[in-house]
């Protein structure tokens, strides 16, 4: 199953290998990893998309949490979130399929980032369903590159991934992470 | 008051309470060894990094504190690795600084440059890159807070040139606050309640218990949560010692090696209580076929360990000592919810008996001069007393079957990593540390090898370990599983050039002694064990000798293979 996990950390060098390493040393798969500054400036939010087994999943929230330099773990599986992506996509604009693919652009609420005689620059945000959908209709028209930008993810409502946590990761009685 | 980076870490040291340094320098650490000469901190400087990191490891398993060592930077840290690796797998808890290049020079393949930060990641607790002489005494506080907390394991602080010369005014933080790392020590009351009442409904129940009684100094607890409630107790190799061997209750190590008692014992239980154990494959082998009948209650200090490889029922996370006590006091509180437990348990504990005495680890005596026999006459002429280093391999697995360990931290052994070469600088560790003890390292012709030139080191530190070889001539484990499983093909596994060990401890200036009959044991061990002196046994054993019990990798407990 496929799970996006937010993941917060001490903004030092060194901690996106120790993630990094964590997953390709367990042979742990990452879809997307997406890394930035907080609203602390000591706190970096990685979100990862990984795929796995209920059981393989429980041991890379687990290991994440042993890293000493990780401060938070939130798998939003279960929970109320929104996620979006954002995607560049070069696409083939003939006098044939120019028209065609300003319109998908539209429909999308996509933005056409560049303009050149053979070609767009196609500016998609979205969630992965519309993301994949927007391709799926423009690949027929002849996509020439695409670059993505890996999914980021926030909890709906007022509740936030606050990197205030004093007490144990495990959980008060360390039986809750289980 | 301004001190130097490397004035910093010595009194950091002191202030640490470290006795003893296990290092070898080089140009990376030159500010760091000035700043060391004359201070009270024991300097021992062993021949080879990788021995440094072993004897650390020795000190630590056999005293509880942490061990600590200094290389160089490039090839002094890339030897430490194995070392690293080896304590990682068993939860040691180590600092190794390692001095490294000039931050200006970092990334650049300076001389003798290696990352060792990245090369170490994987095998390491935490690790830091010192890049601000400011940073070290809060770094070096953390690095040792982490190192021995939770569950325990090695450190790697990585200190270049230009920080241990740099200066800043010195002053060690009282308390630490890495709020990535809180350790959860305390076991949920609700889940101690619940584990104890599964217990009281169980028939046949076994404590497995591992390394983690040992590091959370748990021992009487586990003896009192076992006597209180009559529970047999079968332990991995990292657990021995945290039980006494000789007791009643006791049914020895599980596993591959394990005893006929222990293995079986697990196969039809109806309960397990994992107590500090992580069901590493060479203590579970098959899977899937492992425990068949039975709940499992799993206590450690680390969610990583728990629901890996076994599916548990009642995970407890906290400290294996806090978590027995809430144990026994309920077992000593609710007497009466006991009753009906303690009479039933009574089948079973006559039917792991039966098995016990009907199936010892034992061997059969042929007149040729057995390896069994020279542990068995170790442990009656130290009386179980000694601390023992093992190798890895034959030497290892019949050292956990005959010597019965008493006591905890009694036993050095490369448990997880299965480090040959580990067993002499680690015995040098512990000899640093325990000056009157009595530290045997049980050795293989092959294991002792790896790392005989510490022999230089145990000299001229006056650290008087004894290694007993049981000298077959070749890899015994390699050629035991070649003999069984391929067909006797002996590929690579027969050391046709030995040296001559006896001529080779006197050149080191040490004491040599050769043993080929089985009427020679006693008395040259005698000997050996009271000249004060390192002294190196070369025992010519058996050669075709096997160790079992055995279950071949990937068979369920119950496919022993007894002779």
């Amino acid at each position: 199953m496929r799970h996006t996990i937010s993941v917060l950390v001490e903004n030092e060098f060194g901690v996106l290998a120790r993630v990094a390493g964590l997953f390709s040393g367990r042979g742990f798969n990452i879809e997307s990893l997406c890394v930035a500054e907080t609203l602390e400036p000591e706190v970096s939010a990685m979100t990862i998309v990984t795929t796995g087994s209920d059981a393989i999943l429980e041991q890379i929230l687990k290991q994440l949490n042993k890293l000493v330099n990780v401060i938070k773990v939130t798998d939003f599986q279960g929970a109320e979130y929104v996620s979006r992506e954002m995607v560049l996509v070069k696409v083939s604009a003939t006098e044939k399929t120019r028209e065609e693919v300003l319109r998908m652009v539209e429909i999308f609420r996509g933005r056409i980032v560049d303009v050149s005689p053979r070609s767009y620059v196609v500016e998609i945000t979205g969630n992965e369903e519309k993301v994949k959908a927007f391709l799926a209709l423009v690949r027929p028209l002849g996509v020439k590159e695409l670059v993505r930008t890996g999914t980021v993810a926030i909890l709906r409502g007022e509740k936030v991934m606050s990197a205030k946590v004093k007490e144990s990761k495990g959980g008060k009685d360390g039986n809750d992470v289980l | 008051m301004k001190r130097t980076g490397a004035q910093i870490l010595v009194e950091a040291l002191k202030l640490e309470g470290v006795e003893t340094l296990f290092c070898y320098p080089g140009g990376a650490v030159l500010n760091l060894a000035d700043a060391l000469y004359g201070s009270e901190i024991n300097q021992i400087l062993v021949r080879h990094e990788q021995a440094a990191v072993h004897a650390a490891d020795g000190y630590a398993r056999s005293t509880g504190r942490v061990g600590v060592c200094l290389v160089t930077s490039g090839p002094g840290a890339t030897n430490t690795v194995t070392g690293i690796a080896t304590a990682c797998m068993d939860s040691i808890p180590l600092v190794i600084f390692s001095g490294q290049v000039n931050t200006a020079l970092i990334g650049n393949d300076a001389f003798q440059e290696a990352d060792i930060v990245g090369i170490t990641r994987p095998c390491t607790k935490h690790s830091y890159l010192v890049r601000d002489v400011k940073d070290m005494p809060r770094i070096i506080k953390e690095a040792f807070f982490i190192a021995k907390t939770g569950r325990p394991g090695p450190v790697l602080v990585d200190i270049p040139k230009d920080v241990s010369a740099a200066s800043c005014d010195f002053k060690y933080p009282e308390k630490v606050f890495v709020r990535g790392y809180q350790p959860n020590y305390h076991g949920h009351p609700g889940q101690i309640k619940r584990a104890m009442k599964l217990i009281a409904s169980s028939k046949k129940p076994v404590l497995y218990t591992g390394g983690g009684i040992i590091s959370s100094n748990a021992a009487k607890d586990l003896l009192g949560l076992a006597e209180r409630l009559s529970i047999p107790v079968v332990s991995t190799l990292m657990g021995l010692g945290g039980f006494p061997g000789n007791h009643e209750l006791f049914l020895g190590m599980l596993g591959m090696h394990g005893t006929y008692a222990a293995n079986m014992a697990i196969s039809t239980c109806d309960l397990i209580i994992a107590v500090g154990a992580r069901f590493d494959d060479r203590a579970t082998g098959k899977v899937d076929e492992f425990a068949p009948h039975a709940k499992v209650i799993h206590i450690d200090i680390d969610p990583t360990s728990i629901s890996k490889n076994i599916k548990v029922d009642i995970p407890i996370v906290g400290d294996a000592r806090n978590v027995l006590k809430g144990m026994v006091q309920i077992a000593d509180d609710e007497k009466a919810a006991f009753d009906s437990y303690l009479r039933e348990v009574r089948e079973w504990i006559e039917q792991v008996e039966t098995w016990k005495r009907d199936y010892p680890v034992g061997y059969i005596p042929d007149g040729t001069l057995k390896p069994q026999y020279v542990i068995e006459r170790i442990y009656a002429l130290t009386k179980g007393k000694a601390i023992i280093a093992t190798e890895v391999g034959q030497n290892q697995m019949w050292t956990a079957q005959f010597y019965k360990f008493l006591q905890p931290r009694q036993i050095l052994t490369s448990g997880g990593l299965g480090t040959m070469g580990y067993g002499f600088p680690a015995g040098l560790g512990a000899q640093a540390a325990y000056r009157d003890s009595l530290v045997v390292d049980i050795a293989g012709d092959g294991s002792i090898q790896m790392n005989i030139q510490e022999l230089a080191t145990a000299v001229q530190y006056n650290l008087p370990v004894k290694v007993v070889i049981l000298n077959n001539g070749c890899l015994g484990m390699v050629r035991q599983w070649q003999e069984l499983f391929y067909d006797k093909r002996y590929a690579i596994s027969k050391l046709e050039c030995m040296p001559n060990f006896v001529k080779l401890a006197e050149a080191y200036g040490a004491v040599g002694f050769e043993v080929e009959h089985e009427s020679e044991v006693d008395r040259v061990l005698k000997k050996a064990f009271t000249n004060g002196r390192p002294t190196l046994i070369d025992v010519h054993v058996n050669p075709e000798e096997m160790v079992y019990p055995m279950v071949p990798a990937g068979a369920s407990l119950r496919d022993m293979m007894l002779v």
